[in-house]
């Protein structure tokens, strides 16, 4: 489409200038971003759109004349979507240069309305494909963004706390998947190290639901663990819990359980030589010394 | 997919074994992999390398950095050309007993990694290509 | 030709593995315990993998092995010091050691060998130090 490259770029400043006059009447977002940036943007992507046009031609734009264009239109997206633009605003500033361009074509094609259909055609099509690139560059970076945050969530909801010297507690709340599980097999197993722990108790009351691939994962937490020479407990074992577990033919044989957690800190003081003990003497009260008699 | 960087290494005694995995645990070190997922691949490198020596008779390792987007990852070929194995189904599904048991380990490693794919004739060779991802 | 050294403290073994090892070096090793605990006359034996970073399922056996072995001949075997990702590959890998016992330190596995902290004193007693 030699045409079309000749006609856009024998154009090119006054397309530029009705596109910048365009977007001025509508919403420019002038609170996002200042004039003279604005401008250098319309100029640049208006440049590498005829660089590419005029190299590979407005069909195949994943040619190497289009990467120019294509790296621009990737780096504002990212740089708008920080400054609070919204996709369809990033969307809409490429597809603004739609009207000034077939003014343009309108203007300039020598031929009939047929040819000069053809070419807002192509341009349009090419134009479309532009836009899209910024929306899908906009949901990679999103999509980016989720990932490392979930990431951090998982990481921050597996803490892991010291009961006592040499006992510590792994509350788990929520699923038990398989990213997750790796989550707190290495939070776990590090604390184990650090703190030379002999025992952790693994607490699912938070867990909403056990099956065979939860069960799994536990079993592979409890066996890394005593690879290390730490031992587990399970707590936090609710009824219902246990009878999916007895239902599912889940083998926890070798593994062990209590209901509760003060159960299994219990336990675990008592496996480590520890006894807890009442002091026999009687407490003085605060209270009923305010009413003893003034020996006088 | 980029192929950024290769190296061969011969695996024909046991101390190849070891440089193997020396190599792999370099390798992913620069390619910034957790402790964890270094391991897994070293891991899985050395139990595929011995079975290349010990099974296949002596083959090589083909370590490949490479590039997918915005991935990194190594890519880990191991070839011989020894007896194959017949029923690599099986071979899959041997799993390991603490003390005895003669696994190939293939089954265990296929865990360790991201992408596994294993290719064998009886009496051609075996090749295995293992991907962990970053 | 080099071994991995085997140490004697009273009737304990205590073997400690830094090198990253070839596959012949840990066939060595397990001849040496055989051969030391018939020797010398062991009643345990401590194996310290704190500084292995890799343990493949060749070296798994290898430790099953030498405590199965080590039993026979009237030995306890411990391993410890297992690092946090070695623990986690080894079971992915489908290998869980049932018959090795396991601590998290050499003062943890001398208190599972001998109930006490020197093997010299072996059959101390089950009193523990209120520690």
């Amino acid at each position: 489409m030699n045409e079309l490259a000749e006609i856009v770029s024998k154009n090119e400043e006054k397309i530029r200038a009705e596109w910048i006059r365009d977007m001025a009447k509508s919403t420019l977002r002038a609170d996002l971003m200042g004039k003279d940036e604005l401008q250098e943007q319309c100029r640049v992507l208006l440049s590498n759109v005829i660089t590419g046009i005029k190299t590979s031609g407005p069909a195949d734009l994943s040619a190497a004349g289009w990467t120019p264009a294509r790296e621009f239109l990737q780096d504002i997206s990212v740089s708008r979507a920080r400054l609070g633009f919204s996709p369809a605003e990033v969307a809409t500033f490429v597809l603004s240069l739609k009207q000034p361009l077939f003014a343009a074509l309108r203007r300039d094609v020598k031929g009939n309305q047929d040819q000069l259909f053809d070419m807002v055609w192509t341009a349009t099509e090419m134009l479309d494909r532009l836009a899209l690139i910024t929306t899908e560059a906009f949901m990679a970076a999103r999509e980016e963004l989720i990932s490392r945050q979930q990431q951090e969530l998982l990481e921050l909801s597996t803490p892991v706390v010291k009961l006592w010297d040499g006992i510590l507690a792994l509350p788990i709340i929520g699923t038990l998947d398989s990213a997750r599980t790796q989550v707190v097999m290495e939070s776990l197993l590090q604390t184990v190290v650090a703190t030379n722990s002999k025992f952790a108790i693994i607490d699912i009351t938070g867990v909403p639901t056990v099956d065979t691939l939860v069960a799994q994962h536990l079993l592979k937490t409890i066996t890394a663990a005593r690879l290390m020479g730490a031992e587990c407990i399970i707590s936090g074992v609710r009824p219902q819990i246990a009878q999916t577990i007895v239902h599912l033919g889940i083998n926890l044989e070798d593994v062990v359980t209590k209901a509760k957690l003060s159960d299994a800190f219990a336990l675990a003081l008592q496996r480590s030589g520890r006894k807890v003990v009442r002091e026999t003497s009687a407490p003085v009260s605060p209270i009923s010394s305010l009413f003893a008699k003034r020996e006088d | 997919m980029n192929v950024l960087k290769r190296e061969i290494m011969p695996l024909k005694n046991s101390n190849d074994v070891v440089l193997a995995r020396q190599k792999v645990r370099q390798w992913s070190i620069g390619l910034r992999f957790s402790l964890v997922d270094q391991t897994k691949l070293v891991t899985a490198a050395s139990e595929l390398a011995r079975n290349a020596l010990d099974h296949g008779k002596g083959g090589e390792m083909t370590m490949e950095e490479l590039s997918n987007g915005a991935r990194t990852g190594l890519r880990l070929i191991f070839e011989d050309s020894g007896p194959g194995i017949p029923d690599i189904e099986q071979a899959l599904s041997d799993g390991f007993t603490s003390g005895s048991g003669m696994g190939l380990g293939l089954g265990g490693s296929k865990r360790l990694v991201n992408e596994f794919s294993i290719e064998s004739e009886v009496g051609k060779g075996t090749k295995v290509t293992v991907v962990r991802w970053r | 030709m080099e071994r991995i050294p085997v140490l004697r403290m009273g009737s304990l073994l205590l073997i400690t593995i830094q090198v990253d090892m070839h596959d012949k070096l840990a066939l060595q090793l397990q001849d040496d315990v055989t051969q030391r605990i018939s020797e010398w006359g062991s009643t345990g034996v401590l194996i310290d993998i704190s500084s292995l970073e890799i343990v493949d399922s060749f070296i798994g056996r290898m430790l099953a092995n030498i405590a199965a072995m080590s039993r026979v001949l009237g030995a306890d075997t411990v391993v410890v010091g297992m690092q946090p990702a070695v623990a986690i590959t080894l079971v992915e890998l489908g290998m869980s050691l049932p018959g090795v016992r396991t601590a998290l330190s050499v003062e943890a596995g001398m208190e599972l060998l001998f109930g006490a902290t020197s093997p010299t004193q072996s059959g101390l007693g089950d009193e523990r130090s209120q520690a």
